[in-house]
């Protein structure tokens, strides 16, 4: 089935490139459906394609030899996984399960290749991304050392609420607990301490931010906005 | 319509936890098959989702930023 030219567009990997340089690069795609909890990759296995999220939404973790899951991204339309395999031919670091119905756009290793010495924009593209990766991993490891859960929570409430447009995951305690490195019961305890500080209102199923300052200052963001390359926490 | 836990059918292994802790009767166990009753007395304590031995109860949250 072949892809959609205006979504590829829409890729970071593909930002900048004309009408005929991605019209040459579609026809290297295939497309990959996924329903939710079915999973795309398996940490540890070998790989060897790169995947865009074309709908929908994936969750990238590893799981501990007990059992204990950590998250590291939840990966949303147009954005890339499984880069580092492709990129340096080892196994998955990660495994990643289907959040929601999904539909992925997929390129073979050999082919991306390809596209990138045709194409030497989308290999500087590349180079863009993978930047943002690493500045987000850095951030990630700052949180999961420094920072207490009270805070990881408050930083995950800023990040994951739904945009304007209407775009935003659901998330479970266990799920927040699995991003935030830390046990489900914390995330009970985390959110109730929030509402008491007046910083977000719990009705039912929503968390409502009603005092976004007072959040970002428990999430220890500062006016000079850290960018990942999920979503920006405006200043 | 009210938003209510969902139960993934597949793992659940009908021990009836869930049924146990609700204070909201939002769970009916029926010959080992669970039921989820639509009600607004549901107050999403979640508590059904942490007592489930199988992880087949979800209470997924909506997070809004409020204007």
């Amino acid at each position: 089935m072949s892809v959609d030219v205006e979504l590829l567009k829409a890729f970071p990997y593909f930002s900048g490139l004309d009408r005929a340089e991605l019209e040459s690069s579609r026809g290297f795609f295939f497309e990959r459906k996924a329903q939710r909890g079915e999973f795309v990759l398996k940490e540890g296995e070998h790989g060897e394609t790169l995947y865009f999220v074309a709908s929908g939404v994936v969750k990238e973790f590893m799981t501990s030899t007990d059992g204990k899951e950590q998250t590291l991204r939840l990966i949303r339309p147009g954005e890339s996984f499984n880069d580092v395999p492709i990129f340096d031919g080892g196994p998955n670091p990660a495994s990643a399960v289907a959040m929601s119905p999904l539909v992925l756009y997929g390129i073979r290793k050999g082919d991306m290749e390809r596209v990138m010495r045709e194409h030497p924009s989308v290999a500087l593209n590349a180079i863009k991304a993978l930047a943002g990766r690493v500045r987000y991993f850095v951030s990630l490891v700052e949180d999961l050392s420094f920072r207490h859960v009270i805070g990881r929570v408050a930083k995950i409430l800023l990040e994951q609420a739904r945009t304007e447009t209407g775009s935003g995951p659901r998330l479970t305690q266990q799920e927040m607990a699995a991003m935030a490195g830390t046990a489900r019961e914390m995330i009970g305890r985390a959110l109730k301490a929030l509402e008491e500080d007046g910083a977000i209102r719990l009705d039912r199923h929503r968390i409502l931010i009603t005092d976004r300052d007072a959040l970002r200052e428990m999430a220890g963001v500062t006016l000079e906005t850290k960018v990942t390359d999920r979503q920006q926490i405006e200043p | 319509m009210a938003e209510m836990p969902t139960v993934d059918g597949k793992k659940c292994n009908g021990c009836g936890l869930c049924v146990s802790v609700c204070h909201c009767h939002v769970f009916v166990l029926v010959e080992n098959v669970i039921s989820v009753i639509e009600t607004e007395e549901c107050t999403w304590c979640t508590q059904c989702e942490a007592v489930c031995p199988t992880g087949a109860i979800s209470c997924p949250y909506e997070i809004i930023v409020e204007k």
